[in-house]
């Protein structure tokens, strides 16, 4: 391996940006894709695949033996509001090696006690992220669950914004409807805001704070695994 | 603690700036029960130094030996180890698994 794709890769992970090493086994050639050339590459049908996946693995093209060497940057999962949900949610995202973050600014909500082990911020969210917490990027989860828009609505365009791959929103039709209208108002484009997923979760008739965790939890994996990427600007 | 396989490739890294001479090997291929998935790394130097497993002790000591030969002729390899091939490596995986192991110089 030539030392600056070593370092070209270690720089991607480093940026949170994908990446994938190919490496010809037969006499070890090789060159690095970076997330946003592999829609242009030759090999960007199965480059894609391997990225949606996470995985690494061998591939024949062209009758060669290729190894890739995928990076995908770790998922981070923001939730804002520290509420029953995501009392129950916390430990089904460690479960599924989701790093959690929980966003309150209400210190009556935002208590160890109520979150054991989690990483908890009682700040608003425009002052945490960027702040305690890392900036939202493409490989992150935002899930406002507050019900409250002082608290909800700056999470949620900081989301958009970022391109985050998942913006999910608890909330009836009436209050999204409403909520779409203050966004619009702030300039945000339709399809960005038909880009978060209102009422939050897959239609799995949850009724319990856990079963409704899960269903935000089943939705948020099935559009990591599932949906193409979307396109890197 | 350097633990992660991104870990290893930043500790490859770093090693080679160094001015030590540095091979990777990765999982390429796995069948039955493998220790260590497939992009699994292991990084080696010429003093038989190593971070990192691909199979979680059982086959190390073979591709240290390998990786060092590697550095000195600079010649990418692929290793195979499992129970059927123990009269060829002189090292297999006791669970039964089988793997294939890419060996490459940093250069």
């Amino acid at each position: 391996m030539r030392a600056d794709l070593l370092a070209g890769l270690n720089a991607e992970r480093a940026a949170r940006r994908a990446a994938i090493l190919v490496t010809d086994i037969a006499d070890g050639a090789q060159r690095l894709v970076r997330e946003a050339e592999i829609a242009a590459d030759p090999l960007a049908a199965v480059l894609g695949r391997h990225l949606a996946a996470g995985k690494s693995g061998l591939v024949e093209a062209d009758g060669r033996t290729l190894f890739l060497t995928v990076q995908v940057p770790p998922v981070r999962l923001v939730v804002v509001g520290a509420v029953h949900i995501s009392q129950a949610l916390a430990p089904m995202a460690a479960g599924l090696d989701l790093a959690l973050t929980v966003i309150d600014p209400r210190t009556a909500f935002a208590t160890p006690e109520r979150f054991p082990g989690v990483e908890l911020v009682a700040e608003w969210p425009d002052a945490a992220l960027g702040g305690r917490v890392p900036p939202l990027d493409r490989y992150c989860a935002l899930a406002a669950l507050t019900h409250d828009p002082k608290i909800d609505d700056p999470a949620l365009e900081a989301a958009l914004a970022a391109e985050c791959f998942y913006v999910g929103a608890l909330g009836s039709r009436k209050t999204h409807a409403a909520r779409v209208a203050r966004l619009a108002e702030a300039g945000f484009s339709p399809e960005q805001i038909g880009r978060i997923r209102a009422p939050i979760g897959l239609a799995i008739g949850a009724v319990s704070p856990a079963e409704i965790a899960l269903s935000v939890l089943a939705e948020i994996v099935a559009t990591l695994r599932r949906a193409p990427r979307p396109e890197v600007a | 603690m350097l633990s992660t396989d991104t870990d290893i490739l930043a500790a490859a890294e770093s090693w080679r700036h160094d001015g030590r001479a540095v091979a990777l090997a990765t999982v390429i291929e796995t069948w039955g029960s493998a220790p260590r998935p497939v992009g699994s790394h292991l990084v080696v130097d010429a003093e038989g130094n190593f971070l990192g497993s691909v199979s979680g002790g059982c086959v190390e000591g073979a591709v240290i030996t390998e990786a060092i030969t590697v550095i000195e002729d600079g010649a990418p390899r692929v290793l195979e180890f499992g129970v059927a091939d123990e009269t060829a490596w002189q090292a297999g995986l006791s669970c039964g698994g089988r793997i294939r192991v890419f060996v490459e110089r940093v250069d």
